[in-house]
């Protein structure tokens, strides 16, 4: 049996700039917003459960 | 629990530890001990994160404090989107530069060293704490329901994650916390479709009438323990602090093929999080409708504690509780049937009506309820009152058909392991990068002598939460205690790294000065006020922050040095 490959390095000059390739996004930030508006909607059915079932 | 039962809980949980272990056997080089598998893509990463964060008391507990005080607890995971979003585009693509094993090592740079080891100790103090109590909880709950011995139960569990984690280290515990978050999942959705299946119907309403669907309130008032605001604000600052400087989730997003996996797994975890823990709750708030109709719905849902006293002088006084909340109860469901009847009726009067016995009607078992575990108190100061934590794993054994019985306690456990796991690791990576290299640094060179170092710390840290969890006694409500720990500590740790991200001009002894009394300042005021724990997040960075700032400008430090790579431009 062969003894495992040392692992190369962790790329320390990770590309902060790195495309996010998630289909629909081509940058980062347009992630976060993403994420922002799908928590102002969770709140926003949370709120109408609350309503909802009050 | 019978031999299927078993055959699931022994097959999922040792399955998935010897798995884990036997894939991760050969590693040797600390880059892949301490930060896992390079290869690692970002849906590995996120249920890493997840699994981490979750512990059992996350399943056990959460859905007693439901059952108890409505789902009103799922704003306290408000602030962890835009946390995780900040960690995203802040610390990670930084940590990730300076090519850093824990967070702690990046203060080093940025300070100096004994900023680094305030950092470092402040973790393992507090996590060190917390690891008691995160194998302790399912065993005491466990135990006393299916009659197992405590210490086993302990030692067991204890034993199990620590022959994985030493062995593939970073590596076997992501690996495990995936196949591990499947057991949950496929479990806990299981557990909500019979639940579902046993609901009478109009029982969303039922919940929603005795105040259990209370998810979202925004009232400022800082005395309530679960708003709006308290989980948006507070809960910002703690998941922030969790997440970007607790190196049990660092370790997590530090691994994987590039920085791209790392965001992407937290991303996942900001976009599944809130309804994850919505839909945990959710189980709590429809429980309490079920256990509305069950005819032998306890009136201490920890039956083994309850029968104890039973059979003691209170005795009588117990088993006439017992027989009065019996009547109650019988009261209670008809009224609750009464309601279900005249709620979709055209008269608004009777509905209103129904609804107000209904509800006074509940208020007279609660009231039986309270009654019967000051009873417990009077007979043993020391009796564990808190049944809530019982609640779900009375349905559990109750209600499900074999078989998914297993299933459903391989969810506890499985739980408790994939935090476990991810703590050790953590506590031994800040151990063997922050203590022991940093006073031994010519050992660093050694990759062999680093990695068994780091073995060695696993197994001892793994050994102290074991021992701790034998012999001290904690807080009856577990998630509450685990939550409240970590807000004294982590408004602080929070507070150094916001100072080394942002306040380029500070140095390191007046933000070491400054933690110190930050640190200080949150401890008197935690046993002097009585305000939401989760407050002490934010009083603790600011003051933190604050602190530096000044004692920068009346300290003399050492000239500027150069930190553009170091800090957020």
């Amino acid at each position: 049996m062969t003894p495992p490959e040392p692992p190369a390095p962790f790329n320390e000059c990770d590309q902060d700039n790195e495309a996010p390739g998630v289909p629909g996004f081509r940058s980062w930030p347009g992630v976060y917003w993403f994420v922002i508006a799908w928590f102002m909607l969770v709140v926003v059915l949370l709120a109408l459960f609350t309503r909802a079932f009050a | 629990m019978n031999q299927t039962d078993w055959l699931v809980l022994l097959g999922t949980m040792l399955g998935i530890a010897a798995y884990g272990a036997w894939r991760t056997r050969h590693t040797d080089h600390l880059d892949t001990y301490l930060k896992g598998n390079r290869s690692t893509k970002w849906g590995t990463i996120g249920l890493s994160i997840m699994a981490t964060q979750a512990s059992t008391i996350t399943y056990l507990s959460l859905p007693g404090q439901a059952y108890e005080s409505g789902i009103a607890f799922v704003q306290n995971y408000f602030g962890l989107p835009l946390a995780l979003i900040i960690v995203c585009a802040v610390f990670l693509p930084i940590y990730r530069r300076l090519g850093v094993y824990t967070a702690y090592e990046y203060l080093g740079k940025r300070f100096d060293g004994k900023t680094r080891l305030l950092g470092a100790c402040l973790f393992l103090l507090q996590r060190g704490v917390q690891s008691g109590v995160t194998i302790y909880a399912p065993a005491i709950i466990l135990s006393s329901v299916l009659g197992w011995q405590l210490n086993l139960t302990i030692l067991f569990t204890g034993l199990v994650v620590i022959a994985y984690t030493v062995t593939g280290g970073s590596a076997a515990v992501t690996l495990t916390q995936k196949w591990q978050m499947a057991v949950i999942f496929g479990g806990m959705m299981t557990a909500f479709m019979v639940l579902l299946a046993k609901l009478p119907p109009g029982a969303f309403e039922m919940a929603g009438a005795m105040g259990k669907l209370r998810a979202v309130d925004f009232s400022p008032d800082p005395s309530k323990r679960y708003t709006f605001w308290s989980g948006l604000l507070g809960g910002l600052f703690l998941s922030l602090s969790y997440f970007g400087t607790d190196q049990s989730q660092v370790q997590r997003y530090l691994g994987g093929a590039s920085a791209r996996e790392g965001r992407l797994g937290l991303m996942f975890n900001a976009v599944m999080k809130i309804p994850m823990q919505f839909f945990i709750v959710l189980v709590g708030a429809l429980l309490f409708v079920f256990f509305q109709f069950q005819p032998d719905t306890p009136v201490f849902f920890n039956r083994a504690e309850w029968a104890r006293y039973t059979q003691g002088s209170e005795g009588t006084k117990l088993h006439a509780l017992e027989e009065k909340y019996i009547r109650l109860r019988s009261v209670a469901q008809e009224k609750a049937r009464a309601w279900l009847a005249a709620r979709r009726g055209e008269n608004s009067a009777i509905r209103a009506n129904a609804r107000t016995e209904m509800v006074a009607a509940q208020d007279a078992v609660d009231k039986t309820r309270n009654e019967a575990k000051e009873a417990l108190l009077a007979a043993d100061p020391k009796a564990k009152t808190k049944d809530s934590d019982y609640v779900f794993i009375t349905f559990i054994l109750s209600q499900l058909p074999h078989g998914f019985i297993g299933l459903l306690l391989a969810v506890m456990f499985a739980s408790a392991l994939s935090s476990k796991a991810a703590e050790l690791n953590a506590l031994a990576a800040t151990s063997t990068i922050d203590l022991w290299r940093h006073f031994r640094p010519l050992a660093a060179h050694d990759e062999a002598r680093n990695v068994r170092v780091a073995k060695w710390f696993t197994a001892l840290w793994g050994s102290l939460a074991i021992g701790f969890a034998l012999f001290a006694s904690f807080a009856e409500n577990l998630i509450e205690a685990l939550n409240i720990i970590a807000s004294i500590f982590y408004g602080v740790v929070l507070g150094i790294f916001l100072v080394a991200f942002f306040l380029k001009r500070v140095r390191g002894t007046p933000v070491f000065v400054a933690a110190i009394a930050a640190q200080a300042l949150v401890i008197v005021m935690y046993f002097s006020l009585s305000i939401g724990y989760l407050w002490y997040n934010i009083i603790g960075c600011a003051a933190c922050v604050i602190f530096s700032v000044i004692l920068q400008a009346v300290i003399k430090s050492p000239a500027s040095v150069e930190t553009s790579r170091i800090t957020v431009a």
